[in-house]
């Protein structure tokens, strides 16, 4: 770890020279974390492509902004799961699914529409399962799937997910706790 | 019954790794006794082994060679930096040009002292070299921020640098005579000197 550590913080100062070859070392190590995130928040492999080379890019040109007390990852996943939150948000202006519903103890709209209809025999084919997981994720509000995401897609920890979201830990653990929750009545009955 | 609102509580603290031994073994009772609430567990548990098992996913096999194609164009210092860092004989050949223009360029800067090559047979006077009338010089002579006079012979080249040469009606010089005034003469001056110097050693 000590060696990987010391591995990125060589790129991370190339490329703060301006050594743009640097940074291709950095893209091959993080683009199937930051992809697989970009794919699970957005659900469709071509715009989830687009996300993450946005996110790279992003990264790169904010180099200098970055601060070596956070781990590179943490910055990354940070910039990759807002663009993809700011996506989110611009592709569907017109229906709120995370909008809270009054009296429901913080459950949303979202966490009380009927599951979707899946039969045993689908869940079989093991890339039929995996969309079916997909499409489960797809229909957590943002904010209940961005922790889902980071932490059982990224398997990042607790405390790394609240460094990337700037958010509490305890706030993570709420919405972990209602991200599974709302999973649980699409996926447990499978 | 409705069962206490603690035990889903108990039930996410155990998925986020932070479940307390007392709070295990309550949970552990509970599930023992509720059909329901282990029911629940046991769907949060599926649930959480569906996404473990669906996170594989890696990027397109062209993925880093287009993010590096959309990148921004790199400053060029770094890109000439890298370049010869590839290309070590090119660096050493480009620093020695660089150190030689780079020094020639700055003393040509420097107004230095007047100085002259040779003082037998001449006059001085005011930062002028004199060649008198009637009088010869044998050899080659460099004036440096001063001018020259020709009255008599030279029997050899004459330059001037950084000054004027003067020629009388009667001053004759038997070899080439040169005035440098500009950075790019001055340094074409002392490479040829140079390489004059380096064939001289070689023979």
């Amino acid at each position: 770890m000590y060696f990987m550590d010391l591995f990125i913080k060589k790129r991370i100062k190339a490329i703060q020279k301006g050594d743009q070859n640097a940074y291709a070392d950095l893209v091959d190590l993080y683009k199937d974390k930051i992809y697989r995130l970009c794919y699970r928040m957005l659900g469709n492999p071509h715009e989830a492509e687009d996300a993450a080379q946005e996110a790279f890019i992003r990264a790169y040109i904010h180099i200098d902004t970055y601060n070596p007390e956070m781990k590179f990852s943490t910055w990354l996943y940070r910039i990759a799961t807002n663009l993809t939150i700011d996506k989110l948000r611009k592709r569907k202006p017109d229906v709120y699914l995370d909008e809270e519903v009054g009296g429901t103890d913080g459950l949303t709209m979202q966490a009380q529409l009927p599951s979707r209809e899946a039969s045993p025999e689908e869940a079989v084919e093991s890339l039929e399962l995996q969309e079916t997981v997909q499409q489960a994720i797809e229909q957590l509000p943002e904010k209940y799937r961005s922790v889902i995401v980071l932490k059982y897609m990224e398997d990042l920890s607790l405390q790394e997910i609240s460094e990337i979201l700037g958010l509490p830990v305890g706030t993570v653990k709420t919405r972990l706790h209602r991200g599974r929750e709302a999973l649980r009545r699409q996926l447990g009955h499978l | 019954m409705e069962c206490p609102k603690e035990i889903v509580l108990l039930m996410h603290s155990y998925f986020d790794g932070d479940l307390q031994p007392e709070g295990e073994q309550q949970l552990k009772e509970h599930l023992r006794s509720c059909a329901a609430c282990a029911a629940h567990f046991h769907e949060l548990k599926k649930t959480v082994a569906f996404l473990q098992y669906a996170a594989h996913v890696a990027a397109p096999p062209s993925f880093a060679a287009k993010v590096m194609e959309a990148m921004p164009k790199e400053r060029k210092t770094a890109r000439l930096r890298r370049f010869l860092h590839r290309h070590p004989l090119l660096t050493a050949a480009s620093l020695f040009f660089a150190l030689t223009f780079g020094s020639l360029a700055s003393s040509w800067g420097e107004r230095g002292a007047f100085s002259v090559s040779a003082d037998e047979h001449v006059i001085i006077r005011d930062h002028t070299v004199i060649v008198p009338k009637g009088e010869t010089v044998k050899g080659d002579i460099v004036v440096r921020n001063g001018s020259i006079r020709i009255e008599g012979t030279v029997d050899g080249d004459v330059t001037v640098i950084h000054g004027k040469k003067y020629m009388a009606s009667a001053g004759q010089v038997t070899g080439e005579v040169e005035e440098i005034n500009q950075v790019f003469e001055w340094i074409w001056y002392n490479i040829k000197e140079r390489f004059n110097r380096a064939l001289q050693s070689i023979e």
